[in-house]
C-alpha cells in the first residue's frame, strides 16, 4: 500500500484500486480544533480536484479536494460523532472517505511522503 | 465635652493582607454577577398587569354567533361552549404555557442595566479594531438625525413635503463627489459590501453595453479586503489572486502581466489592509483601462486619505465610501451602515436608481418612471427606497461641522496616530511592513518572536484584562498572527500612550512565555471561553433544569 499527498494537504492511501482519503497531520495542526466534518455519500462521482468534503474548525471552514478521480464507496461515519478524530489521528482513524479510483495514473502527479515533508518544510 | 457614642471610630484603613474570601453572591462590589433571565425569572411574576378578559358575552345575548350564520348551523367554532367571551384566535390559541420568564419592573430594569455594564464600546474606552474605524461619534450627529423633519419622514411621502431631506441627500452627494474627484454617486447602497456589489454591477453593465460581456475575470490582490473576491464571485465573475510584494503592496508587474481580453476589472483596496498606500494606483489604472477593464477601489479605508487624495485622480472607476467609518458613526452606530458608491464618467450612465436631482430649484427623485429621459442605461435598483436617511444626516453633519480643512486634519491625525503606535512598538513587536515607510491609518504587527506556544490570541486576551477591546486579530492573512491596530484620530496622546504601555507589557509577557497570559482574561466577567466546546456541543436553547431535579428526588 502506498501513500500519496497533494499540495492542498490531502493524503490518499491506495490498496489495489481502492483509495482512502484524509487530510495531513500538518493540515490538522494548522486548522486547530476541528468541530465539524461533512463527508461525501457513497456513490458520489468525483473528479480529481473536486470539492469532496468540508472540514470546519473554530478558525474556518475548508473544502477538502479529492486527490484522485473515482466513485465514493463510503464516508467515515465516525467523524460525524467525533470530529476530534481529525485532530488526534489525522492520517489513520481520522480518514474522510474511501473511493474506487477510475484513473490510477493520476497518482503519478502526487507527492510521496518524503516529497510532501519537504513541501511542508518550505511553507 | 459631649461624645457621640455611636461606636464608630474613624481610623486609617488597615493594610490588605491579600487573603480576601470570595463573596457569597459572586458579586465583586460594583461589578455584579447576573444570571440569565430564565434563571431569575419565573412564571408567576410580571411587571405588567392586564385586566382579565372582557366579561362574558353569552349566547343569551346572541353575540357569539356570526350574524350571517345560516339558521341551524353549528355555533361559531371560536365561541367557547359556555359563552365566556369571544376569541378571535381560532385554533391558534395557546394550549400550554410557553415558559417565558416573568420579572417585576424593577427586576427587569436591574437585569438589563447589569448586563449593560458588562458591555464595552467606544463611549467606554479605546477600541482599536483595524479596518473598522471605531472613532468617536459626535453627539451633534445624533441631535441632527433626531430632528423630526429627518427622523419622522416616510419614504413614500410626496417629494414636495420632504424637500429638506432630499436636499440633505443631494448636498451630501455633492460633498462625496467633490472629495473623491469623481463624476457621480449612488447613495442607495446600504453598507460597504453592498456598495462593492453596486460598483461591480455597474462595471458589468458597462461591459455588456460595449458588447464585452464575455470578460469574466476580476483580479483581486492579496492585500484587498476579504469581501472583494466574495463580491466578484457573487456577481458571477471568476476571481484570480494577484500576489503582494515583500513590502506589502500589489505586485504591479504581476497584475499587468495578467491583464487581457478576459479581464473585466480589478478590485483594489487603497489604502490596503496592510495599512499601506498603493503608490502604483495610477499606473495600475492606466494599464487596466488600456486592456479594456475597469478599476474598482474598496474605499473602506478612505478615512486615511480624505482631503489629501482624490481617487478620481488615480483613475478609479468606482469606489464605495463607508459613511459609517469615514464620517463617524462606527459600525453604523449598531444600526444600519451606509455605502454610497462614487463613479467615474465612464460608469456614471450605468449607476443605479433612484437618485436625487436638483431640477430648477426643486429636488426630485429620479426613479424608473422618469429615468428613461436621461438615465436609461441604469443597471437597475438595489434598494426599495433611497438609502439610509439617518446615516446621510449624520455624515453630512460630520462633514459640515468639520469643514474641508477639518476633514483634511482628520486624515492627517488618523495617520499620525497610527504611525505613533507603529513606531512606539516596533522595538517590542515585529512590524513586517515597518520598513515599507509610513503606514496609513492602521499599524500592523505579526506574532513573530513570541515564546513557543504563544499566539496573537493570547495578547488579545491579555489586552482585555488591561481594559481595552482587542485589535483585529489574524487579519490580513498575508501576515502570520496579524495584529491590526487602528487608533483613529479621535484618541488623545494620553490614551495612545496608555494603550502602548499596555500592549508593550502584554507583548513582553508573551515573548517571555508568561503562563498566566494563556489563561487571560482574568478580570473580565468571564474567563477565556472554550470555543471548541461551544462549536462542537453548542447550547442554543436554555432548558429548565427543574424537571431533572424532580426526577432525582
Amino acid at each position: 500500500m502506498s501513500r500519496y499527498f497533494t499540495q492542498d494537504h490531502e493524503w490518499v492511501d491506495v490498496d489495489g484500486d481502492i483509495g482512502t482519503v484524509g487530510i495531513s497531520e500538518y493540515a490538522q495542526s494548522q486548522l486547530g480544533d476541528v468541530v465539524f466534518v461533512d463527508v461525501p455519500e457513497a456513490g458520489k462521482t468525483l473528479s480529481k480536484g473536486d470539492e469532496a468534503a468540508v472540514v470546519e474548525s473554530v478558525k474556518a471552514a475548508s473544502d477538502v479536494y479529492s486527490p484522485v478521480s473515482g466513485t465514493v464507496n463510503e464516508g467515515n461515519a465516525a467523524l460525524t460523532d467525533d470530529s476530534s478524530l481529525v485532530n488526534s489521528d489525522a492520517e489513520a482513524a481520522g480518514w474522510f472517505f474511501k473511493l474506487t479510483l477510475s484513473d490510477p495514473s493520476e497518482l503519478d502527479s502526487l507527492m510521496d511522503e518524503a516529497a510532501y515533508a519537504a513541501f511542508v518544510e518550505g511553507l | 465635652m459631649s461624645i457621640n457614642q455611636s461606636g464608630w471610630r474613624p481610623t486609617s484603613p488597615e493594610a490588605n493582607t491579600g487573603n480576601v474570601p470570595a463573596s457569597v453572591t459572586g458579586n465583586k462590589a460594583l461589578m455584579l454577577e447576573e444570571a440569565l433571565i430564565f434563571e431569575i425569572g419565573d412564571a408567576h411574576s410580571t411587571g405588567v398587569d392586564f385586566a382579565a378578559p372582557s366579561p362574558p358575552r353569552g349566547e343569551g345575548r346572541g353575540e357569539g354567533k356570526p350574524s350571517n350564520a345560516a339558521p341551524g348551523t353549528a355555533p361559531h367554532p371560536t365561541l367557547s361552549p359556555k359563552g365566556r367571551g369571544l376569541s378571535r384566535l381560532g385554533n391558534l390559541s395557546r394550549t400550554a404555557p410557553i415558559g417565558l420568564p416573568g420579572l417585576s419592573e424593577p427586576e427587569t430594569v436591574r437585569h438589563y442595566t447589569r448586563l449593560s455594564r458588562q458591555n464595552y464600546g467606544i463611549d467606554l474606552g479605546f477600541f482599536p479594531l483595524g479596518s473598522c474605524t471605531m472613532k468617536h461619534n459626535p453627539r451633534l450627529n445624533e441631535k441632527m438625525a433626531r430632528l423630526p423633519g429627518f427622523s419622522d419622514v416616510h419614504p413614500l411621502q410626496p417629494v414636495d413635503t420632504v424637500q429638506g431631506a432630499l436636499e440633505v441627500i443631494h448636498q451630501l452627494a455633492h460633498w462625496l463627489v467633490t472629495l473623491t474627484g469623481m463624476t457621480s454617486v449612488a447613495m442607495s447602497p446600504k453598507a460597504g459590501a453592498h456598495g462593492e456589489l453596486c460598483g461591480i454591477l455597474a462595471i458589468r453593465a458597462a461591459l455588456e453595453a460595449k458588447g464585452e460581456g464575455a470578460r469574466k475575470i476580476i483580479l483581486v490582490p492579496e492585500s484587498a479586503h476579504g469581501t472583494n473576491p466574495a463580491t466578484a464571485a457573487f456577481a458571477g465573475y471568476s476571481v484570480e489572486d494577484i500576489p503582494a510584494t515583500a513590502e506589502g503592496r500589489v505586485d504591479t508587474a504581476a497584475l499587468k502581466a495578467r491583464l487581457g481580453p478576459d479581464v473585466a476589472g480589478v478590485m483594489i483596496t487603497n489604502p490596503n489592509t496592510c495599512g499601506l498606500f498603493e503608490r502604483d494606483m495610477r499606473e495600475i489604472s492606466d494599464a487596466v483601462h488600456a486592456a479594456g477593464g475597469f478599476v474598482y477601489c474598496d474605499g473602506a479605508n478612505f478615512n486615511a486619505i480624505v482631503g489629501r487624495v482624490r481617487p478620481g485622480d488615480l483613475g478609479i472607476d468606482a469606489m464605495h465610501i463607508n459613511l459609517h467609518k469615514t464620517f463617524s458613526t462606527p459600525h453604523g452606530g449598531g444600526g444600519p451602515g451606509s455605502g454610497p458608491v462614487v463613479f467615474s464618467e465612464a460608469l456614471t450612465p450605468y449607476a443605479p436608481l433612484p437618485f436625487v436631482e436638483n431640477q430648477d430649484g426643486q429636488f426630485v427623485l429620479v426613479e424608473e418612471e422618469t429615468a428613461g429621459e436621461h438615465h436609461a442605461g441604469s443597471f437597475g435598483r438595489m434598494v426599495a427606497f433611497h438609502g439610509q436617511m439617518g446615516m446621510f444626516t449624520r455624515a453630512l453633519t460630520y462633514i459640515l461641522s468639520h469643514g474641508a480643512d477639518g476633514l483634511r486634519q482628520v486624515s492627517e491625525d488618523a495617520v499620525l496616530n497610527a504611525n505613533y503606535i507603529l513606531r512606539s512598538l516596533d522595538d517590542t513587536l515585529d512590524a513586517p511592513f515597518g520598513p515599507s515607510g509610513p503606514c496609513m491609518h492602521e499599524a500592523l504587527f505579526s506574532d513573530s518572536g513570541l515564546a513557543a506556544g504563544f499566539s496573537t490570541i493570547d495578547i488579545a486576551k491579555g489586552l482585555i484584562d488591561e481594559g481595552f477591546h482587542p485589535m483585529t486579530m489574524y487579519f490580513p492573512l498575508v501576515v502570520h498572527g496579524a495584529m491590526l491596530v487602528e487608533p483613529t484620530e479621535t484618541e488623545s496622546k494620553a490614551a495612545l500612550d496608555q494603550f502602548i504601555a499596555a500592549l508593550r507589557s502584554v507583548a513582553e509577557r508573551a515573548k517571555a512565555g508568561d503562563p498566566s497570559l494563556k489563561t487571560a482574561p482574568h478580570f473580565a466577567p468571564r474567563a477565556r471561553l472554550d470555543e471548541t466546546l461551544a462549536a462542537r456541543k453548542p447550547v442554543l436553547v436554555w432548558k429548565d433544569p427543574a424537571p431533572l431535579a424532580q426526577a432525582a428526588e
